[in-house]
């Protein structure tokens, strides 16, 4: 290992920028004659909307445009679609209701935006978007799943009855009921996973620029794949042609899945840039992010697992309703069916899975993936449903999932995943050791001598990253394919720059992806440079989500290089008079091995430009391009343990220590990958622990900021205990397997299982809020009194 | 609109504001120093802290007015030629990921650090938490950014 | 946030002139709750008279055991007062926990107490320790000062000048903070001195900051956290909203005033 190249803990390139304030967020850019969009907001979470008076607004100082719904679908702007077609079980196709970027008929959750004011300033447009006055007709409200399937439920989209999108199953029911019914012990619960806010600290905004003179478009947007936005801002929205519309995403202040779709604002913004030629930008502050963005998770599920005699589980049988809220956001049908269901066999030999899915439309936030995207769902019903087996059959819980783990690969599992490698055995003992798990026990009576009730939990997730084959994720209905671009130009100097389809906004890519070149040619890091993020600069690309930008990404950059060095080779041979395969690559050089013969790199990339002297019939220059299409999912694993300690006079859980032992596969920068697992795990503790969406009954949101929803702090949480032990991909080029959703995937059941282990009652939801586990440690307590 | 002058990284800026302009919105859009951050309404994610004479405040819950006359310092005036020990600690520890907490982080850092120097207290990892408080980062579990905060503690 | 018209103020008489020269004008401290609330649009005062460098609101004298603290004093003074931690550590600690450090440095005392947040720290810390407010006008006993939540005995256009109390023999302040806002879920202020015991609860209560006047009467006779055992609090008059509902505030009543008590010695 070089200290530059693969594996070396590589300071970041991209921190000098960040840290003295001169990084480039959307907000920060300012265009000449830059006017401010603010959104006219339903207050009401569903309503028809009888009338919009702009005629106050129009009037008001500054105020250049009041423009609303109509008038944008009048201009042929289409609806906003989602890229996912799923079937019902009857193969009935998905039903999808219009999402117009402005209502002009009916608004179906508050925040929904019905008019637009455009004005000098962003405090005359906030002022005269509050003298826009609507006329409202309020409509009953199904503000949760349950409202919403309700025989009274109120109609959300007209061609979704019963609320309804899909009702939709995976794997074999016949055969997973018949071996329930034959199953010696059979363990069944009702989970709910809890709805969340993904709260990126930077909330989205966008600059658009309309010019006359060419008809083309600019827009600058806090975005995790430019590409994706251009795509569908111009084959679905009809915003402009491809061609005559750029967009840059710059410096972007973390996604984790909500910056991945196109929301109605970019196409607002764009759309009243054309209508008023000025420059359009919208900055959402916090309340506005939490009335808009796109809300993650949301599940309610029912679980069945059964086991025969020695502990091995024959039968899995789940059923979850997921809340889509208002709208069909870009992914949101895949998220709670292939990004879910498929995971439902965990890290364990399952012979018989079902799974169905029922889609449900509700008065709330449009909901989409989230850091996790349906495999955190997934991973907290498979390790709660067996953690609570194992108390159930009196079994130690890490022995039951050892007789239950897959221990040979390749693993066809029911559920189409196919896992390439793994141990699970040795996370799960690394982390044990890490956790000093037989020492529990005396920490436990140590604790118990305090009056806390100590707990200790464990989960072993396994995840779908690498996201996706085209073809297979194609004939499961995606409308794109998940492949991934590179481009690799070598520069007359020797520099590199490499332009990639995916994106940063705080994985690090500028450092990780030029250390994997840096060590492909023996080149200093920095004479890389990642390019990325424009689409005027780097060919089409799809993105960076489902911790596809390792092995999907990443890998796309190996085979441009590949590209790249044959012809190298080519040159180097021809100037050196040598054969291709007697040359080495590295130490800025291409040399002929066990000669004094060399040329220099930067040699190499003058002569490819210059052109003098190059082999017959090769064409100038030194840059390559790449599509790498992965050819199987990866399946990051890992084994996580929580220990806890709980107040009993006020329900108040303190994490005392969290294990981390992943297999991430092959790890570029193990300093990043750890930050990524740090993450995570926060994530996930906030979800467990801290965070939910709430609504009243009117669909009201009673968590709409930072007074109300519970981010963790650093006072919150733990530092963390991050261990790898590694199994390489089978899959893709370099063995990356991805680390960036592992931490929110695996934390939640970690957490919930030490929880319910400390306080001895498993009845117990996310969040595990001081109130809440006060409540259950009371109702347990009276239990035990009335026994 | 009112006339306001302050000392901004050092330098002597003057300026006509409406009387409703929040600190940062003067440091952003006028000064056009855009290193210091918006990221919640509440006051409670520490995006836009900067050191108003010598002290951490949130300059999104400021009048530029009530700034009149003040010594200024933003994340952009931290560092002289080279890397202010806390910011170069950020990127030894990998104690930043989107960078958009980031600039508060560090003037939060800065200010406890210098707190504790004074006081003759001991920055410890609890203390570091617990200042914290006013500072949400949603990429990094913090863990990295206490580790940063502690090297600079030691550097400082 | 709508536009307004701001003055500073030189010393109260001045800003006392401001105000009543203001058509909705309001007086601003540190600003870390009226600011907020301007930008959401939940208040708008046409004009700011802002007392934070008011000469004769600032500062802090300690006298003997009287403790008298300048209205436009902010947390991190009160927190960092080496002169009232030598007589009155209780109120450091609570103001050492005031929202965040940067807020510390700016937001007031006299603003804090003005506004009677019902989920604020110091209007708990006034009653318990039987404070005096004083305005540019009179004295008012906190007794008689904290009328309801959000609610006082200011009369329009009257300024808090600053406040006092005689420090307790014992005292201390045990706070639950509600885990997203840090604001008190629960807060219990225990003094105990010549004059007896007095509770005050912050942050629970259904009606802003009140006395736990029964905790009184058995710490009067015992002061201990066992003392509190056998009493109950009334969860029919505590708030109840996402983050816990009245019988877990009614609880945490107890759990923190048994906590204060402990702290208090």
């Amino acid at each position: 290992m070089s200290s530059e190249g693969i594996g070396a803990p590589v300071k970041r390139k991209e921190d000098k920028r960040f840290t003295t304030g001169k990084g480039k967020y959307t907000d920060d850019i300012r265009m000449e004659n830059q006017a401010y969009a603010a959104f006219v907001r339903s207050p009401h979470a569903h309503a028809k909307v009888k009338g919009i008076n702009t005629s106050v607004a129009e009037a008001m100082d500054g105020v250049i445009a009041v423009l609303n719904g109509a008038e944008l679908t009048g201009d042929g702007i289409g609806n906003i679609i989602c890229g996912w077609a799923i079937s019902s079980k009857d193969g009935s196709p998905m039903n999808m209701g219009a999402w117009p970027a402005m209502a002009s008929e009916t608004v179906r959750y508050t925040g929904d935006a019905v008019a637009v004011v455009v004005a000098e300033t962003k405090a005359q447009a906030r002022a005269a978007a509050e003298a826009v006055d609507v006329d409202y007709e309020e409509l009953p409200v199904a503000a949760n799943i349950e409202a919403a399937l309700a025989s009274n439920a109120p109609q959300i989209h007209e061609n979704a009855p019963g609320n309804v999108i899909y009702d939709w199953e995976i794997g074999e029911k016949d055969a997973t009921d018949a071996a329930l019914a034959g199953a010696a012990h059979i363990t069944e619960m009702d989970i709910t996973n809890n709805r969340l806010a993904p709260n990126a600290m930077e909330a989205r905004a966008a600059i658009a620029t309309f010019d006359e003179s060419d008809d083309h478009y600019t827009l600058y947007t806090t975005s995790q794949n430019p590409h994706v936005a251009r795509l569908v801002l111009s084959a679905f929205y009809a915003v402009a042609p491809e061609n005559k519309l750029r967009v840059i995403a710059p410096d972007v202040g973390g996604g984790f899945g909500s910056k991945i779709y196109i929301y109605p604002e970019e196409i607002v913004c764009l759309w009243a840039s054309m209508k008023t030629k000025r420059s359009i930008k919208w900055t959402s502050d916090r309340s506005e992010a939490f009335l808009t963005d796109a809300h993650g998770r949301d599940h309610i599920t029912k679980a069945k697992m059964g086991f025969d005699a020695n502990g091995k589980i024959v039968g899995f049988k789940v059923a979850t309703k997921a809340n889509f809220g208002a709208y069909m956001s870009l992914f949101s049908s895949a998220v709670p069916t292939y990004l879910y269901a498929t995971l439902l066999s965990g890290t364990y030999n399952i012979p018989n899975i079902y799974c169905e899915v029922l889609a449900v439309y509700s008065n709330t936030n449009p909901v989409d993936a989230y850091r996790g995207a349906g495999r955190p769902e997934a991973s907290y019903v498979v390790e709660r449903m067996i953690e609570t087996a194992a108390r159930e059959m009196g079994k130690d819980p890490a022995e039951l999932r050892r007789e239950n783990f897959v221990r040979e690969f390749p693993h066809q599992t029911p559920v189409i995943m196919n896992y390439d490698s793994g141990d699970f055995e040795g996370n799960l003992n690394q982390a044990m050791t890490a956790a000093d798990w037989s020492g529990f026990p005396a920490r436990k009576a140590e604790a118990a001598a305090r009056g806390k009730m100590r707990g200790i939990g464990m989960a072993c997730y396994i995840e779908a990253c690498g996201i996706a084959p085209s073809a297979a994720v194609g004939s499961l209905g995606a409308g794109v394919g998940l492949w991934e671009s590179a481009e690799v130009r070598v520069n007359p100097v020797g520099t590199i720059e490499v332009l990639t389809g995916s994106h940063s906004h705080g994985q690090g890519h500028e450092t990780t992806f030029a250390q994997v070149v840096a060590e492909r040619f023996g080149v200093p890091l920095d004479s890389i440079n990642i390019v990325h993020g424009d689409t005027d600069k780097v060919q089409f690309g799809m993105g960076t989500y489902g911790s596809r930008s390792g092995p999907v990404g990443l890998s796309a950059i190996v085979k441009a290089c590949d590209k790249v060095e044959v012809k190298v080779r080519k040159i180097a041979a021809h100037l050196l008079e040598c054969n291709e395969d007697e040359l080495t690559i590295g130490d800025s050089q291409v040399k002929v091995e066990g000669t004094n013969k060399a040329l220099g790199w930067h040699e190499v990339g003058l002569a490819a430009y210059t052109a003098h002297n190059l082999p017959a019939d090769m064409e100038p220059g030194l840059k390559e391009g790449a599509f790498y299409d992965p050819e199987n999912f990866t399946f990051p694993m890992g084994c996580f343990i929580a220990e806890v300690e709980v107040d009993p006079d006020t329900g108040v859980t303190e994490i005392i220590k969290f294990v981390a032992s992943d297999d991430f596969g092959v790890i570029i920068n193990p300093m990043i990958v750890e930050g990524q697992v740090h993450g995570g795990i926060a994530q996930g503790i906030g979800q467990a622990m801290f965070e939910e969406v709430v609504y009243d009954d009117n669909g009201q949101q009673l968590s709409g900021s930072y007074m109300d929803y519970t981010m963790p702090r650093a006072d919150d949480l733990p530092s963390f205990v991050v261990e790898h032990h590694n199994t390489r991909c089978t899959t893709n080029p370099l063995g990356i397997k991805g680390c960036g959703e592992a931490g929110a995937i695996g934390t939640p059941p970690a957490i919930i299982n030490a929880i319910t282990n400390a306080i001895g009652d498993n009845n117990l939801s996310m969040p595990a809020t001081p109130s809440k586990v006060w409540a259950l440690i009371q109702s347990s307590g009276a239990k035990i009194a009335a026994e | 609109m009112t006339t306001v002058s302050m000392t901004v990284n050092g330098k002597a800026v003057s300026s006509d504001v409406e009387d409703r302009t929040l600190l940062v919105d003067f440091i952003r859009e006028q000064l056009r120093l855009t290193g210091t951050h918006v990221g919640c309404d509440t006051s409670q994610c520490g995006a836009c802290v900067v050191h108003v004479n010598g002290t951490a405040m949130k300059s999104c819950t400021m009048l530029a007015v009530s700034a009149n006359d003040a010594d200024i310092t933003t994340i952009e005036g931290v560092a002289n030629d080279d890397l202010h020990p806390m910011q170069k600690a950020f990127n030894d520890n990998h104690g930043l990921q989107c960078g958009f907490c980031t600039p508060g982080m560090i003037m939060s850092g800065i200010d406890m650090v210098n707190r504790y120097k004074a006081e003759g207290k001991k920055l410890d990892e609890t203390a570091i938490r617990h200042e914290l408080e006013g500072n949400i980062c949603r990429c990094t579990g913090y863990h990295n950014i206490v580790k940063s905060i502690s090297q600079a503690a030691g550097e400082m | 946030m709508h536009n307004t018209t701001y003055h500073k103020a030189r010393n109260a008489a001045d800003a006392a002139s401001l105000l009543s020269g203001a058509e909705d004008g309001t007086l601003l401290a540190g600003g870390q709750t009226l600011i907020p609330t301007m930008k959401a649009r939940l208040a708008a005062p046409t004009d700011l008279v802002d007392v934070s460098g008011a000469s004769d609101m600032r500062g802090i004298i300690v006298s003997g055991n009287r403790v008298t603290i300048g209205a436009a004093t902010t947390h991190a003074e009160v927190a960092g007062s080496s002169e009232i931690r030598a007589v009155c550590p209780s109120i450091c600690d609570l103001a050492a926990n005031i929202g965040d450090p940067a807020v510390r440095n700016r937001g007031t005392i006299g603003g804090s107490v003005a506004n009677n947040d019902p989920a604020a720290d110091y209007p708990a810390a006034m009653l318990a320790l039987g404070a005096t407010i004083q305005t540019n006008t009179r004295e008012i006993a906190a007794d008689e000062f904290f009328t309801g939540m959000f609610d006082t005995a200011l009369d329009e256009g009257e300024i808090i000048t600053g406040v006092s109390f005689t420090a307790p023999a014992k005292g201390a302040y045990a706070k639950f903070p509600n885990p997203a806002s840090r604001y008190a879920m629960c807060g219990v202020f225990v003094a105990s001195g010549d004059a007896g015991t007095r509770v005050a609860i912050t942050g629970a209560g259904s009606d802003g900051v009140f006395r736990a006047t029964d905790m009184e009467a058995a710490l009067n006779s015992n002061f201990s956290a066992s003392a509190l055992d056998g009493l109950s609090v009334d969860a029919a008059n505590m708030l109840s909203d996402i983050h816990g509902d009245s019988a877990y505030r009614a609880n945490l009543v107890k759990v923190m005033a048994k906590r204060a008590v402990t702290g208090a010695g």
